[in-house]
């Protein structure tokens, strides 16, 4: 939303960061989502069918891909339980800040060993 | 010579509220987004553990694999609790995404469009999960 002048609604904050990036993480897990469905669905039409199809898993670009999942998924997952936290603890409103950068550091510390065996995997792929 | 008067940056006038109509409906979802998204935080990051980081990840991921897993009322519950509350979690966030981006007068179709898919994934994913014959591999449904 754009304002007379060069003055803009956005003002760049940790807060508007997270909204965005929570929303764009969401909307990218519920698409994959659909899609992963519909592979699964795929067991039940026997082995042939369903290897034939979750092999496309094991290329090296889908593998780089599950990397982005992962960080996706996980990203979501603790900024969301920064918005509930908030919501259901009021008084934390006044310390979002501070929680976000909890649930940035914690992010850090979990990606660590994701991007480890994900990595990992994603070498081993070629 | 005529002096301008600087004008002041005008403050944006607000959106108007959305009128209550009386229904309690955004209350429930706002309330069913929370919980679910609690539960969904340990039912998604458990199964993104199991299938995509232990042992060596997506790699032995196969029919025998989900075979083995869906022969246990466990992993069927597990799998088939994940699919509903993540789909209805899923559908509910874009259904806001539409409703903040889309004018009212085409929303309509793409929130359509979004229930319908999601409908349709919601039925398919709880047949195939429900209906799976871990004895002969296959869905009962989907091979008589």
């Amino acid at each position: 939303m754009r304002l007379p002048g060069k003055q803009t609604v956005y003002r760049g904050g940790s807060g508007q960061w997270s909204w965005a990036f929570h929303r764009i993480s969401g909307i990218a897990v519920f698409l994959f989502l659909l899609a992963h469905i519909m592979d699964t669905a795929l067991v039940g039409f026997g082995p042939e069918a369903y290897n034939r199809v979750v092999a496309v898993y094991h290329h090296p670009i889908i593998r780089l891909l599950e990397i982005g999942l992962g960080a996706m998924v996980l990203f979501h997952a603790l900024n969301g339980l920064r918005i509930i936290a908030i919501d259901f603890f009021p008084r934390l409103a006044d310390k979002q800040r501070i929680l976000f950068n909890y649930v940035l550091g914690l992010y850090m510390i979990l990606m660590a060993p994701l991007l480890y065996f994900m990595g990992k995997g994603f070498i081993e792929s070629f | 010579m005529a002096t301008t008067t600087p004008t002041k940056p005008r403050p944006a006038r607000r959106a108007a509220a959305r009128p209550a109509n009386g229904s309690k409906m955004e209350l429930w979802t706002w309330y069913f987004m929370r919980l679910s998204g609690i539960v969904l935080v340990f039912l998604v990051l458990g199964h993104f553990t199991i299938v995509h980081l232990i042992d060596t990840g997506v790699d032995r991921v196969d029919f025998a694999f989900v075979s083995g897993r869906w022969s246990s009322p466990f992993w069927q519950t597990y799998d088939a609790a994940m699919l509903v509350l993540g789909l209805m979690h899923g559908a509910n966030g874009m259904r806001v995404v539409v409703e903040d981006y889309v004018r009212p007068s085409r929303a309509g179709f793409y929130k359509g469009l979004l229930y319908t898919s999601a409908f349709a994934m919601l039925v398919l994913g709880l047949l195939i999960i429900i209906t799976f014959d871990p004895n002969r591999g296959v869905s009962t449904v989907l091979k008589g």
